[in-house]
C-alpha cells in the first residue's frame, strides 16, 4: 500500500482543450477517496492518468514518494476496476482472475492459491469455471474485483463500478466495497457522478468541475460547509435551494423574509456586492408548529401556497413556488440544473423544496405558514460563487476550530488533504 | 406470423423452383461424370451405365493430380500470408487514430472491386521478365494482393466489435501490446479470422483468370485452369467426361466449405459476430 500525490496535474488535448486544470491532491496510505462530479468533469481522466493508461500533460505523479509520471500501468503497482467491468470473454472466471499473476510469470501453485482466496472472499468459488457471459451483472462486478485483489497493488482504481447494476444491487455493492476496502485497508480511487455514492463510501471527497478541484474534504465537512455554490448545489438529495438576496446594511432581505446579518458576515460583504445568492437546504425547513420554542427566534416564519406535498414514509417534502430572483442566470446553477436534468424537464427555478418532520399536519393546496432556520443558511457572491458564510465562520471562530480541514477561501482551493477521517461537527456559524 | 396453407403451398413452389433452376446444372455435370464415353451423347439425363472410370482417368492423370496439388498449395499459403498480415493491419484500423486511415480502407476496397482482367497483360510481362511466370509464387503474389484488401475489410468489423476497454484492462494488468494482442484480441476475433480465411482460400480456389495466364504447364497451373487443356481421344473428341469429373472434384471441397461454415460465412459478410 502506498499513498500517492497529485501535484499540479494537468491534462492538456491537442487541440488545446484542458480536460484536468492544475489539480492538486493527496491521497494517504488505506484512504479512500472518492472523485465526484458532473459528467465532463475530468475525474475519468485523473483516474486515467492515475492509472497510467493517459499521459500526463503537466504536473507531477508520486506514488509511495517515488515519481511516476512516465511508468507503465505495471509498473505503477495499481489495479483497476472498469465501469463495463471488462472481463476476458474468452477465458474462465479463474483464468480472468489469474491473467496479470500469469503475464508476471508468477508459479502456478501461487496463482491458484491466490485466485482461490480472493475467490472465497468475494463468494466466487462456485463460479471459477464459468465464462463471464453466463454470470449475472453482479457476480460479473464481483469478478471485476477479484482480478484486482488478487494482485495485492499498491491502490485499487475504480471507474463508476456500480452504474451499470440496477438500484437495489448497487445499495447492496456499495457495501460491499466499503467493507471490501475496510478489510484490505486498501488506498482506493473511485470516481462516480453519483454524490449518494461519494457522500455514502467516502473518507474524503474531492468534487470536480470543469477540470478543475473545487473542495477536497469530509462527506460531512462538504455538506456542511461548502465552500462555493456548485460543491453547494451539487451535495445534498434534494438538493439546496437557492434565491437571491441583497444586503442593506445589517439586514439581509430574501423572498422567505428580512435576516439580521452577522459582523463577520457584514465584513465579508464589504469586499463583494450588495446582491447575494442564499442557500438553504431543504431539511432546515419546519412546520412551525413543530419547532420547539428555543429554536424558533433562530428563524424566520412565512406563508406559501403548497403546490405538491410527497409522503415518503419517514418524512415529507413539500414543494412551494416563490420568486427567486435571478438565480437563473448564474453559470454555476445553469450547470447544476442541466447535470440534474432540470434544465430540460421545465421545471421552473422558482420551485422550493423544503423536508418536513412526517407528523406535520400540512397539505396540499394550503396556504401554510411554515420556519426557515437562520442558522442554516448560506450566503454566496454571485459573480465568484464563493460562500460567504463559511469564509466568516471561518475567521470569525479560526482560533477554535480544532482538527477543521486546512480549507481555504476561493472557488478552486487545493486542499492539501490533510487526511481527517473524523471530522469534528463543525456548529454552523454563519450568525 | 401464421402463414396460411395457400402461403406455405406458394413459398414451396418458389423454393422447388429456385433450387431446382440452381440445381439442374450441377446435377447434370454429376450425371455425365458418371456417364461412359459413348453415352456422353445420349440425351438421357441419368446415365444407364454408371462408370467411375472418368474419376479413375484424371486421378491417375498428371495433368490433373499436380494441378489439384498447385491449388491447394497456393491457396493455402495465399490464405495464410493474407490472413496474418490482414489481421494485423485491420487491428491497426480499427483501433489507431491515423492521417490517412481513412485513406487506407478506401484504397483497399478499391483493389478489392478493381477489374482484375486489367491487369493480366501487365503482369504477364512483369512476370516473365522477373522470372516468375509460371511458378508458385507467380500465382501466390497476385492471389494475396486481392485477398488481403477483403480479409481487412471483414476483421476490421470484426475487431471494432471488441470492446476498447479489453485492451486497457490487459495493460492494466500489465500486458504489452504484443501481449495484449495475441492473448486477449487474437482469441477473440478467432471467428473473424476463420472467416476471413475461408474466404480468401474460396477466392484462391476458385480463380480462372491469373490462373490460365500466368501459368505455361503443370508445374504451377491450378485446377480451374487445368481443366481447359483436357485432351480427349483425339484431336476432334472433347473429352466431356473427364472435364465433367474434373469439375466435380473442384467443387466438391466448396461445396463442404460451404455447409459446414456457411452461418460463419453469411455473419462474416454483413457484421461481426463478437461477442464483448
Amino acid at each position: 500500500m502506498a499513498d500517492m500525490v497529485l501535484d499540479q496535474v494537468t491534462k492538456r488535448y491537442p487541440d488545446g482543450t484542458l480536460a484536468v486544470n492544475k489539480l492538486s491532491l493527496n491521497i494517504a496510505d488505506g484512504e479512500f477517496v472518492i472523485l465526484v462530479g458532473p459528467s465532463g468533469c475530468g475525474k475519468s481522466t485523473t483516474l486515467n492518468m492515475l492509472a497510467g493508461l493517459e499521459d500526463i500533460s503537466e504536473g507531477e505523479l508520486r506514488i509511495g514518494g517515488k515519481v511516476v509520471n512516465d511508468k507503465t500501468p505495471r509498473d505503477r503497482d495499481i489495479a483497476m476496476v472498469f465501469q463495463s467491468y471488462a472481463l476476458y470473454p474468452h477465458m474462465t472466471v479463474r483464468e480472468n482472475m489469474g491473467f496479470s499473476l500469469k503475464l508476471a510469470k508468477t508459479p502456478k501453485g501461487v496463482i491458484a492459491q491466490k485466485v482461490n482466496d480472493a475467490a472465497q472472499s468475494l463468494g466466487l468459488t462456485d463460479l471459477l469455471d464459468r465464462k463471464p457471459a453466463n454470470l449475472s451483472g453482479g457476480q460479473q462486478q464481483r469478478v471485476a474485483m477479484g482480478r484486482a485483489i488478487v494482485r495485492s497493488p499498491a491502490a485499487f482504481l475504480m471507474d463508476e463500478p456500480l452504474s451499470n447494476l440496477d438500484a437495489k444491487l448497487r445499495v447492496q455493492m456499495r457495501l460491499e466495497v466499503s467493507k471490501l476496502q475496510k478489510r484490505l485497508g486498501a488506498t482506493m480511487v473511485y470516481v462516480t457522478h453519483d454524490q449518494t455514492e461519494a457522500l455514502t463510501l467516502g473518507d474524503r471527497v474531492a468534487v470536480l468541475r470543469g477540470g478543475v478541484l473545487q473542495q477536497a474534504a469530509a462527506p460531512q465537512e462538504l455538506y456542511e460547509r461548502p465552500l462555493n455554490l456548485f460543491v453547494a448545489g451539487f451535495i445534498g438529495s434534494p438538493s439546496m435551494n437557492f434565491m437571491s438576496g441583497t444586503v442593506d446594511g445589517g439586514t439581509l432581505h430574501t423572498a422567505l423574509g428580512d435576516l439580521p446579518v452577522s459582523g463577520a458576515l457584514r465584513q465579508e460583504l464589504s469586499t463583494a456586492s450588495r446582491e447575494v445568492i442564499v442557500g438553504i437546504r431543504p431539511e432546515n425547513f419546519q412546520d412551525p408548529a413543530l419547532v420547539s420554542a428555543d429554536a424558533r427566534p433562530h428563524g424566520i416564519t412565512f406563508q406559501a401556497t403548497i403546490d405538491v406535498l410527497e409522503s415518503l414514509g419517514a418524512e415529507k417534502y413539500v414543494y412551494f413556488n416563490k420568486d427567486l430572483g435571478k438565480t437563473k442566470y448564474v453559470t454555476e446553477l445553469e450547470e447544476l440544473a442541466k447535470d440534474a436534468g432540470r434544465a430540460d424537464s421545465g421545471a421552473t427555478s422558482e420551485t422550493v423544496v423544503a423536508r418536513l418532520d412526517p407528523a406535520t399536519r400540512i397539505s396540499e393546496g394550503d396556504n401554510a405558514q411554515l420556519w426557515a432556520d437562520a442558522r442554516s443558511l448560506h450566503v454566496f457572491d454571485p459573480a465568484t460563487g464563493r460562500n460567504l458564510s463559511v469564509a466568516a465562520g471561518t475567521k470569525a471562530s479560526a482560533a477554535g476550530q480544532a482538527g477543521a480541514g486546512a480549507s481555504g477561501h476561493g472557488a478552486a482551493t487545493p486542499s492539501t488533504g490533510q487526511p481527517t477521517s473524523g471530522q469534528t461537527r463543525s456548529s454552523t456559524a454563519s450568525q | 406470423m401464421a402463414t396460411t396453407t395457400r402461403q406455405k403451398a406458394g413459398w414451396g413452389a418458389a423454393n422447388t423452383v429456385t433450387f431446382v433452376v440452381i440445381a439442374i446444372p450441377l446435377l447434370w455435370i454429376a450425371s455425365l461424370s458418371f456417364k461412359t464415353p459413348a453415352a456422353i451423347a445420349d440425351p438421357s439425363f441419368w446415365p444407364a451405365q454408371w462408370t467411375w472410370g472418368n474419376y479413375r482417368g484424371i486421378l491417375t492423370n498428371s495433368t490433373f493430380v499436380r494441378p489439384l496439388f498447385n491449388s491447394i498449395g497456393i491457396g493455402l499459403i495465399a490464405t495464410f500470408i493474407a490472413v496474418v498480415f490482414a489481421s494485423m493491419a485491420a487491428y491497426a484500423v480499427a483501433r489507431l487514430t491515423m492521417p490517412g486511415k481513412r485513406l487506407i480502407v478506401a484504397g483497399a476496397l478499391l483493389i478489392s472491386i478493381f477489374p482484375q482482367i486489367s491487369l493480366v497483360t501487365p503482369l504477364y510481362s512483369i512476370e516473365r521478365s522477373i522470372g516468375l511466370f509460371n511458378t508458385w509464387p507467380g500465382l501466390i503474389i497476385p492471389y494475396i494482393a486481392f485477398g488481403l484488401p477483403m480479409a481487412v475489410y471483414i476483421l476490421a468489423a470484426f475487431f471494432q466489435q471488441i470492446p476498447w476497454q479489453l485492451e486497457r484492462a490487459a495493460k492494466v494488468d500489465g500486458a504489452t501490446p504484443w501481449q495484449a494482442f495475441t492473448k486477449v484480441i487474437a482469441p477473440l476475433a478467432a471467428p473473424g479470422m476463420v472467416t476471413s480465411a475461408i474466404l480468401v482460400f474460396m477466392f484462391c480456389w476458385n480463380e480462372f483468370l491469373f490462373a490460365i495466364s500466368l501459368t505455361s504447364t503443370t508445374s504451377a497451373r491450378t485446377a480451374p485452369a487445368a481443366l481447359a487443356f483436357f485432351s480427349g481421344g483425339s484431336q476432334f473428341t472433347t473429352p466431356t467426361g473427364p472435364i465433367a469429373a474434373a469439375a466435380v472434384v473442384i467443387t466438391i471441397p466448396i461445396i463442404i466449405f460451404v455447409s459446414v461454415f456457411q452461418r460463419r460465412i453469411v455473419s462474416g459478410l454483413t457484421s461481426g459476430a463478437v461477442k464483448g
